[in-house]
């Protein structure tokens, strides 16, 4: 067994565990922090299949971004176990129907992908997998690609616009204004002959 | 013209520039600080540290129990009992000072008609265990002992004022 | 070195493991003594900006100072609060000081002097950067205490908030160098001080080096400590080691970022005076390392000397700074210098 598959196997393992631990284990906050660490070995293993940039955006973007916003609100919502544990039973069979479903769905797809295909050839160390992303991303597939980032440009502008209201009666600090007061805006100098004391 | 000015300003942080670089002015600049035990700053004459009781030279303490400093002190920090001496003179037989309620005011030495307790240009002194800080007449007199020369040239470089 | 163990005769595999190994130690150490002394500078320059003279007295001049620092914090006892998340509370200052170790394998020091030289390195740096700030949150969250949640909320969002401008400007490094690789960006501004890309990526390089500071959680953005508001923010109930981790975590983030910026945007180990007559043969001989070091040195100066200088922002100041200027500059300059890559916009794009 080489190096590789060692380490293939060691975070294969890693990232079994922590996905079965994300979803017996009972704080929601540790089960995040498997989650993140069932992220961190998938990465491991799409950098053994030499897809660095896939491997590192899921980390820039699911580990530091997504799943660090999904913490801020677990760690703020006060979640009442019991009752999300109930009906185990009951919802099992549902539970078994639609994994087995999936488990065929994704042996169906990687099967007839895959199987006349033989494992693709290594490439050399300065093979450089980011610039061939690129180039794919904006030659062959780049009206997928600018499709998608149109309907990504969609739901943020919806998303904000559901959430910005102006509510006139609040008060708020202008920062621009604040920084283009001048002395004259706000002080008067005046002048005045002293006080007589008598 | 103003409206570009102030957003050229603002965009190119020309006014943080301006506090750095006045902060950076002090970072070359000359170093203010006085390192304590080594260095010590100068004193005045009239420094108001820890008390002592005067002898006169001829080795006759000087308090004659007047009350005057326990009456004045405004943090109640003086106490005095008195009783004839066999000479006949009226002498402390307690005078107490507590210095954790001291406050430094100097109206004991001032309203002193004989110049008995004064304040010396000590302040650096401790008390290791409880009841250290409360000086007894003993203590006082043994101070003054102590500083005899020093209280009395300030004395007599203040003299002129007094 | 590298000859030295090739001649113990191990086999291939092992051999490059403990090359790798050596290469880490020779990287670890000195980062390590830079950061107990870069606290020590700090201590010191603060200290200068307020006309006094700082630590004296430990060793010649305070040079031991931090070596006192870190032997008081190890002996100290680790205190864990009854109602903590124990394992959670033990784990986030390791998770703090993780990556800001790891992110220094890709750094490259000289031309041929580094470790991995990845074609995703800014990208690995980012995610890692981005990574330290679950050391911050599970602080926050596994102290179980009031403080100590707040610092991590406000940690939260600013490191999430700053990272996209952050992230902006080194897309527009990354647009102008052609490359994600830190020696192909260090190499791609040849040409002397005028061609470093400080100049024509101007704003992008202020706005990387103040996300920097945010991200650090250095002053004025350090409102994650917040020391007048919320104590010490996530290291309140942290005491001994557990509290020098995330120390030394942070000093070691910013010397990571000092050193990005130096590689990003003032050319790295390339000397100062490339293209100048005299000059440059005068220092022909500074290896390219101590070039690095002094702008790095530069920037880690700057860290103090904002902090000297500015007060602490407010929380909503920090956030309309971030998304409504910082970005929109950002994405604004993104724009103008695609324009002038297309028009070979000389003499840096041509």
């Amino acid at each position: 067994m080489g190096f590789e598959q060692i380490v293939f196997y060691v975070f294969s393992a890693t990232l079994l565990f922590a996905g079965t631990m994300v979803i017996t284990v009972r704080n929601p906050v540790h089960a995040a922090m498997f989650l993140v660490l069932a992220f961190f070995s998938s990465s491991a293993l799409w950098l053994l299949l030499e897809a660095e940039f896939l491997a590192i955006v899921l980390v820039l973007v699911y580990v530091g971004a997504v799943m660090v916003l999904f913490l801020f609100v677990v760690m703020m919502l006060d979640i009442n176990l019991i009752p999300l544990r109930e009906g185990f039973m009951r919802y099992l069979p549902v539970g078994v129907m639609i994994a087995l479903v999936v488990i065929a769905m994704m042996a169906y797809v990687v099967g007839s992908e895959f199987s006349g295909h033989s494992i693709p050839a290594r490439h050399g160390a300065d093979y450089n997998n980011i610039a061939e992303l690129g180039r794919i991303l904006y030659t062959d597939y780049v009206y997928p690609f600018e499709l998608a980032a149109v309907i990504l440009l969609v739901a943020i502008i919806a998303a904000i616009s559901l959430t910005l209201r102006r509510r006139p009666m609040v008060k708020h600090q202008d920062p621009d204004a604040q920084v283009k007061v001048k002395k004259e805006d706000r002080l008067r100098v005046v002048k005045m002959d002293a006080e007589k004391n008598n | 013209m103003n409206t570009l000015g102030r957003f050229i300003k603002s965009l190119f942080l020309l006014e943080l520039l301006r506090g750095m670089r006045l902060t950076g002015r002090y970072l070359i600049g000359k170093k203010i600080t006085i390192i304590y035990p080594d260095e010590k700053t100068p004193q005045s004459n009239r420094f108001r540290g820890q008390h002592a009781l005067r002898r006169y030279p001829n080795g006759e303490e000087r308090c004659i129990a007047c009350k005057l400093c326990e009456a004045v002190c405004p943090a109640l920090a003086i106490t005095i009992e008195s009783e004839e001496r066999e000479d006949g003179s009226r002498r402390t037989t307690r005078y107490d000072i507590d210095l954790t309620k001291c406050i430094f005011c100097g109206f004991c030495e001032e309203s002193c008609p004989v110049d008995s307790i004064v304040e010396t240009r000590n302040f650096e002194y401790h008390g290791e265990k409880r009841g250290d800080l409360l000086m007894t007449k003993e203590k006082l007199l043994a101070l003054g002992d102590k500083y005899e020369q020093e209280i009395a040239a300030d004395r007599a470089e203040d003299a002129a004022f007094r | 070195m590298i000859e030295f163990i090739s001649s113990w005769g191990l086999p291939a595999g092992l051999e490059t493991l403990i090359i790798i190994l050596v290469k880490i130690i020779a990287i670890l150490v000195p980062l390590l003594i830079a950061v107990a002394y870069y606290t020590f500078a700090e201590r010191k320059i603060l200290n200068y900006f307020h006309c006094r003279v700082g630590p004296l007295h430990v060793g010649p001049r305070g040079w031991l100072t931090p070596i006192a620092d870190a032997i008081k914090m190890m002996f100290k006892e680790i205190i864990i609060p009854s109602g903590a998340n124990r394992t959670l509370f033990l784990l986030s200052p390791i998770l703090a000081f993780g990556p800001a170790i790891a992110a220094w394998a890709v750094i490259p020091f000289d031309a041929e002097l580094y470790l991995a030289d990845t074609n995703a390195a800014l990208l690995y740096v980012l995610a890692l950067t981005s990574f330290s700030v679950y050391g911050i949150i599970l602080a926050g969250w596994a102290s179980n205490s009031k403080y100590p949640f707040l610092g991590a909320m406000r940690s939260a969002a600013q490191v999430v908030s700053y990272e996209l401008a952050m992230g902006f400007a080194l897309v527009g490094v990354i647009m102008a160098a052609h490359s994600l690789n830190l020696r192909e960006i260090v190499n791609a501004q040849q040409g002397g001080f005028w061609m470093w890309f400080w100049l024509p990526l101007l704003p992008l390089f202020v706005i990387y080096f103040i996300s920097g500071l945010a991200e650090t959680n250095r002053p004025p953005f350090d409102l994650a400590e917040g020391e007048s508001e919320i104590v010490a923010g996530y290291q309140v109930e942290y005491s001994g080691f557990g509290f020098g981790l995330f120390f030394m975590a942070e000093y070691a983030n910013m010397i990571l970022i000092s050193m990005l910026t130096a590689l990003m945007f003032l050319g790295g180990w390339l000397s100062p005076f490339e293209g100048i007559p005299n000059l440059e043969e005068w220092f022909a001989w500074v290896p390219g390392t101590v070039w690095l070091l002094l702008k790095t040195a530069f920037f880690m100066l700057l860290f103090l000397w904002v902090r000297a200088t500015f007060p602490r922002y407010r929380y909503d100041q920090l956030m309309r700074l971030g998304w409504k200027i910082l970005i929109p500059i950002t994405i604004a300059w993104l724009i103008i210098l695609g324009g002038a890559i297309v028009a070979g916009l000389g003499p840096w794009f041509d």
